[in-house]
């Protein structure tokens, strides 16, 4: 059905657009293998140098530290939100829902600045917790959302007999209704995880000590900081992004998939 | 299984222990991102050094953002950039999803996974290898070099007409894989029975796209339009990286503007007085396009 001519036309657009999104990051990949600019190193010797140099492995351990925290805790915390208002009638749900709905719009942008001066008054500027707490905050609302919309489709005559059993709220919860949510949970905490490890105004915000700064903060600062030439600032960045990348390749289909069920909205 | 039927209320009983279960949840959320947004609300009405005690100014901060030149600006710039973030990916990403969904092209799971890799990289990361493009001695001029074009070669983020669309063009790169795999993902359900009709009243390959292909995603673009378009309104890593809303201010943003006003020039009031515009449009645009979506779909 389709001719010779429109076939060819296809892969030259296909191929064109993809060497335009390969384009920068074939630039940074090849500066970061290349031949140092103030010479020294070279090839793979290069990431160990910026690494020593830029000091990435304090900012990969704060970063982790961060992403970890903010992903276990959102989604602990999304499963039980989620979980009452998908299987629950409670007065004040749909105020409650709507509350938590405004919280996926709301731009860090708005936010962060009172929460500076009043983390500031209490102390807590420049601290684990300013960084990951009000990260905690955004993607609970996402989180709550997501939950909710699985929680809702679950199997209600399992949870029925399971009640009829004895069980209690918490245990259908844990032992009936979250194993089988494995997929869901594993895209949630995927896009918890990218959110959070590529974040750059809050804890360019709320951090001033070194030890606290995430790696694209770190980078940013490297940046700043480090101007004879661009192969270590490449090797930083592939060190920045390598964590997101392989999460992706390795779980792409569930991304996808989460980025298409969390924007469309019931 | 039987379900009874509840329309848009939720299954399950009336539970009072529901309450503990959200409560953990709404403690963070309402500390962390209700209160401070009130809290925003409150400081917009101030003129503010975050130091000193602040002044009652009303409304003044945002009598501001429509008067002054600069503000103004910020935002015409958000403006500019929804072309770059959100209308050209969306054109480009119909052209490329069609493509793929039609023709039955070798390597889409690798067209995919490459048109949609830079949505997943650090956007800090994006900046820095995109200075490296844009650079006066970078790869864009080393380019134009090469194909004769030494004429057109520049510092690209440095010059007042270039450096705004420069900065475009990166929201269209990152964005066209996301609205190319969000558009494929609804043309993949498009049933080959409406292709086949449309192709037996006598279709072409155009009369089809728009007969069939488009209106069949529709749900799909508002939902690439919402985010790209939100997107384009939030963008602050890749200004703070790239330009610093330079030079002058022709790549000055709100989202840089929140940043700068307030940390740089010690105008919290006015800084927060942006955050909250922008918070309302995004919830306006994010409403809009969706109420536009439902309508047009039934």
């Amino acid at each position: 059905m389709i001719s010779r001519g429109e076939r060819a036309a296809n892969y030259v657009i296909l191929s064109v657009f993809a060497a335009f999104a390969l384009f920068p990051i074939v630039t940074i990949l090849s500066a970061a293998l290349g031949p140092a600019d103030s010479g020294g190193t070279a090839g793979l010797g290069n990431f160990t140098a910026a690494w020593e140099i830029g000091r990435f492995g304090t900012y990969l351990r704060s970063s982790l530290m961060v992403s970890s925290f903010v992903v276990v805790v959102s989604v602990l915390l999304s499963i039980m939100s989620g979980y009452a208002f998908g299987t629950m009638r409670f007065r004040g749900q749909s105020v409650l829902f709507y509350l938590f709905m405004l919280g996926i719009m709301m731009p860090s942008e708005a936010v962060a600045v009172p929460l500076y001066f009043d983390l500031r008054t209490l102390g807590l500027i420049d601290t684990f917790w300013s960084v990951a707490l009000p990260q905690v905050a955004l993607s609970v609302a996402f989180g709550t959302f997501w939950m909710r919309a699985y929680f809702r489709a679950s199997n209600r005559a399992i949870v029925e007999a399971a009640r009829i059993d004895g069980a209690s709220t918490w245990r259908i919860l844990w032992q009936v209704l979250v194993p089988p949510a494995r997929p869901a949970l594993v895209t949630l905490t995927v896009l918890v995880f990218m959110w959070t490890w590529n974040e750059f105004l809050i804890p360019l915000i709320m951090v001033t000590s070194e030890s606290l700064r995430t790696a694209p903060l770190g980078l940013a600062f490297f940046q700043g900081q480090y101007t004879s030439g661009f192969t270590l600032l490449a090797a930083g960045s592939v060190i920045v992004a390598t964590p997101v990348v392989i999460f992706y390749l390795f779980l792409q289909r569930h991304f996808v998939r989460g980025l298409l069920q969390g924007a469309v909205r019931e | 299984m039987t379900q009874p039927t509840m329309g848009t209320r939720p299954p399950g009983e009336p539970r009072r222990v529901a309450y503990l279960y959200v409560l953990p949840a709404f403690a963070v959320y309402a500390a962390f991102l209700l209160y401070p947004i009130g809290r925003a609300v409150q400081f917009s009405l101030y003129d503010w050094d975050g130091l000193s005690l602040g002044r009652w100014v009303g409304l003044e901060n945002y009598a501001a953002i429509v008067a002054d030149e600069g503000l103004r600006a910020a935002f015409g710039h958000a403006l500019v950039l929804i072309v770059f973030y959100a209308a050209g990916p969306l054109v480009i990403g119909l052209g490329l999803a069609a493509i793929l969904n039609h023709a039955k092209v070798r390597g889409l799971g690798f067209f995919r996974t490459v048109v949609f890799l830079p949505q997943v990289v650090a956007m800090v990361v994006v900046a820095v290898a995109w200075r490296r493009v844009y650079a006066p001695d970078g790869t864009l001029n080393t380019l134009l070099g090469a194909l004769g074009l030494d004429a057109l070669t520049r510092g690209w983020l440095g010059d007042y007409t270039f450096a705004l669309p420069a900065v475009g063009v990166v929201g269209t790169w990152f964005e066209t894989g996301l609205v190319t795999v969000l558009l494929l993902a609804g043309m993949s359900r498009i049933p080959a029975e409406l292709y086949e009709a449309a192709r037996l009243d006598g279709a072409g390959a155009v009369r089809e796209f728009f007969a069939v292909t488009l209106p069949s995603v529709r749900g799909e673009i508002a939902v690439a339009l919402t985010l790209t378009v939100i997107a384009a309104l939030r963008t602050f890593d890749l200004v703070y990286i790239t330009t610093r809303g330079g030079p002058g201010d022709s790549t000055s943003v709100p989202s840089y503007e929140v940043y700068h006003r307030a940390f740089g020039l010690s105008q919290v009031g006015s800084a927060a007085a942006i955050g909250v515009t922008l918070t309302v449009v995004i919830f306006v645009i994010s409403f809009g396009i969706n109420r536009f979506a439902d309508r047009r779909v039934t």
